[in-house]
């Protein structure tokens, strides 16, 4: 735990693997560089590591006003405990007032462990992240410019704003994709801070046998289009009409978590809490009943159609353009007008 | 050789069965209108922990922080086939974020002095999968979160497969480590009858207060307090010399330092609570109908939105 310290700077935790930082930290700058803008300190960017050196370029591009680089072996695989002590270490000694992690499944890993051996607060999943003035119910402290760590909790049925206001820094986690990504800027000048990693006496308690991973099938989060399938759509057979009106529109296929759980479309597919965060200019929502965790996932989509034989399906309430009927016969006349509005 | 594994299990309100009658008039949401349930994913945790118990011998312990009430997973868990359940509960740790209940977990953890932590990843009322890190890193036990298959335990070295989102990874460890468990880990075996038959009438100490008037005998509505006490440590004894009695531990029975316990422990504050509206009604209808769908169309190009 350390002091309230309002000269305290922003942090992102940079993850990267295999040489590469993930979507999340880069999203998180943006935001980051709004939250430090508003309390007048600086943006950085926690980067540990192997041969990670050449990432910091790109956060200083994306936002960073400063990159804390650790490069050491023991960091060369994401373990919990040599990150968790790097982090901790430069908690302690630059005692920054925030520090952001994306709620992927390593900054999961990793945040907790270190709210806990740091003895502060963590929320998770946030949502939104602002500054604001809280007043303590009881005693009627005011505390201003905190960071207001805001997340669905109870299933989404609540949205809860949390806040930190006396065992800082102040961190949270934060959904993928929930923050948009800005361009980056190539010319921007940042500094690089070379810090050592004081792992020296440590073994790391994992032997890391054997590590497969893959890219996704497909990018949602980088899809003009999505057409989504759900439960309604009834069979995997049924399912190939998504397919067919998604690739005469050029979009990506999406499924809510019950069309994957029912085996319609794989799970890369998934859009919703426990999947993916979309934003696309359009998403068509099929046989979708629209479960808040879904509607979590696509409701910030610039255009909404929803197509559904229950008129009083909860994806209604977020949707642009509602069709009641069945998406059987919707579909083809769909597929069919935009064939013929494409030639024409 | 055997293990003793202890599993946290949390009884949690069924979030997935949220109806308009469960919030209150300012929006929050009234708990006490929820179903109680086994937390989903600590059944895998269990399962996980029995499966152990069952290849290798050992014993699984169930330890729940809640309420009295709690104890009712306990028993659902007893059901299951552990062999040992522990609640702790105290007034004192009531609003306890996550950090300060890892550290409670952590204390009672201590005193069992086990091989194998397993907790579930997540609980559905909060979903984050933070009291497992958390309590990992207050028993400095080595944390392996998503675990997905435990692929071999031989003698002090454990071998699991987790997932890491994009794929998976292969670790192994040296026991003791703390795991967390994955729906996709286990089918969790169901609650066997006969466990059913002889555990209904386990109960907690805290329970046997709160329905006295039912299990005790005798002129119970004018009893004392002291003898009204005395009758529920009579009854528990009884329990547990039938191996009935659910323990109870307290914050002091536990050793915890009520600096890091309850609203005191707990550096999140909850500043606003909003309840999720839909602001339904404002779309624009389209008719089914070749005419319908192909006016929708047209628009949509437009405008550019697609072609």
């Amino acid at each position: 735990m350390i002091e309230v310290n309002r000269q305290g700077e922003v942090w992102v935790f940079a993850e990267a693997e295999d040489g590469k930082l993930s979507d999340v930290p880069l999203e998180l700058m943006s935001k980051g560089k709004s939250l430090a803008e508003k309390l007048s300190v600086p943006l950085a960017a926690v980067l540990p590591g192997k041969g990670v050196r050449p990432l910091a370029d790109k956060l200083v591009a994306h936002g960073a006003d400063k990159v804390y680089l650790v490069e050491d072996d023991k960091l060369s695989h994401y373990q919990t405990s040599g990150y968790a002590k790097v982090v901790c270490g430069l908690i302690s000694e630059h005692k920054p007032q925030v520090v952001m992690y994306g709620a992927t499944p390593i900054g999961r890993d990793l945040a907790p462990s270190v709210a806990s051996a740091m003895k502060c607060g963590l929320t998770a999943d946030c949502t939104d992240l602002q500054i604001g003035d809280h007043t303590e119910p009881v005693s009627k402290t005011e505390h201003k410019n905190l960071l207001f760590q805001i997340r669905p909790a109870f299933g989404g049925n609540i949205i809860a704003t949390i806040v930190n206001y006396d065992r800082w820094p102040q961190m949270a986690t934060v959904r993928e994709g929930v923050m948009p990504m800005t361009e980056p800027d190539e010319s921007r000048k940042g500094e690089i801070i070379d810090c050592t990693a004081k792992l020296d006496g440590l073994t790391l308690p994992l032997e890391i046998i054997e590590s497969h991973r893959r890219e996704k099938a497909v990018n949602l989060k980088a899809a003009r289009i999505i057409v989504a399938g759900g439960a309604g759509v009834g069979s995997r057979e049924n399912f190939k009409l998504i397919w067919d009106l998604a690739g005469c529109l050029g979009a990506e296929v999406g499924g809510s978590r019950a069309a994957v759980d029912l085996g319609y479309v794989n799970s890369d597919h998934q859009v919703g809490q426990t999947g993916t965060t979309v934003r696309p200019a359009l998403y068509i929502a099929c046989g979708i009943s629209g479960a808040v965790q879904h509607r979590a996932g696509m409701a910030e989509s610039a255009k909404i159609i929803a197509i559904n034989t229950d008129a009083d399906a909860p994806i209604f309430g977020v949707a642009h353009y509602g069709i009641v009927g069945d998406l059987n016969e919707v579909l083809p006349k769909m597929i069919k007008a935009v064939r013929t509005g494409a030639k024409g | 050789m055997g293990y003793n594994c202890v599993v946290c299990v949390k009884q949690v309100p069924d979030t997935k069965r949220i109806t308009g009658e469960a919030m209150t008039e300012e929006g929050t949401v009234n708990r006490a209108a929820l179903p109680a349930v086994f937390n989903p994913e600590d059944l895998y945790a269990l399962e996980q922990a029995l499966a152990v118990r069952d290849a290798h011998g050992g014993t699984v312990t169930l330890l729940t922080m809640g309420l009295p009430a709690a104890s009712e997973v306990l028993r659902d868990g007893l059901y299951r086939g552990a062999d040992r359940a522990i609640l702790v509960t105290d007034r004192r740790a009531a609003a306890s974020d996550t950090l300060a209940t890892s550290y409670i977990l952590s204390c009672a953890v201590k005193k069992l002095d086990p091989d194998i932590v397993f907790c579930g990843r997540q609980a559905i009322d909060g979903d984050t999968a933070q009291v497992g890190p958390q309590l990992a890193e207050k028993l400095d036990m080595t944390q392996i979160t998503y675990l997905e298959e435990l692929i071999s335990l031989e003698d002090k070295t454990i071998r699991i497969r987790r997932n890491v989102g994009n794929g998976y990874e292969v670790v192994q460890a040296e026991l003791p480590v703390l795991v967390t468990v994955m729906e996709t880990a286990n089918e969790p075996r169901p609650p066997a009858a006969k466990k059913m038959m002889k555990f209904k009438k386990a109960f907690s100490p805290a329970e046997v207060a709160g329905k006295a008037e039912h299990l005790l005998e005798g002129d119970y509505e004018n009893y004392t307090a002291e003898l009204k006490a005395a009758e529920v440590d009579k009854y528990c004894g009884k329990l547990q010399g039938k191996g009935l009695l659910i323990e109870q531990w307290n914050l002091d029975d536990i050793e915890a330092d009520l600096t890091w316990c309850g609203m005191k422990g707990s550096p999140t504050k909850v500043h606003k609570i909003q309840s999720v509206v839909l602001t339904g009604g404002q779309h624009k209808q389209i008719e089914p109908t070749d005419e319908g769908v192909a006016t929708l169309v047209a628009e949509l190009i437009e405008e550019h939105t697609i072609g």
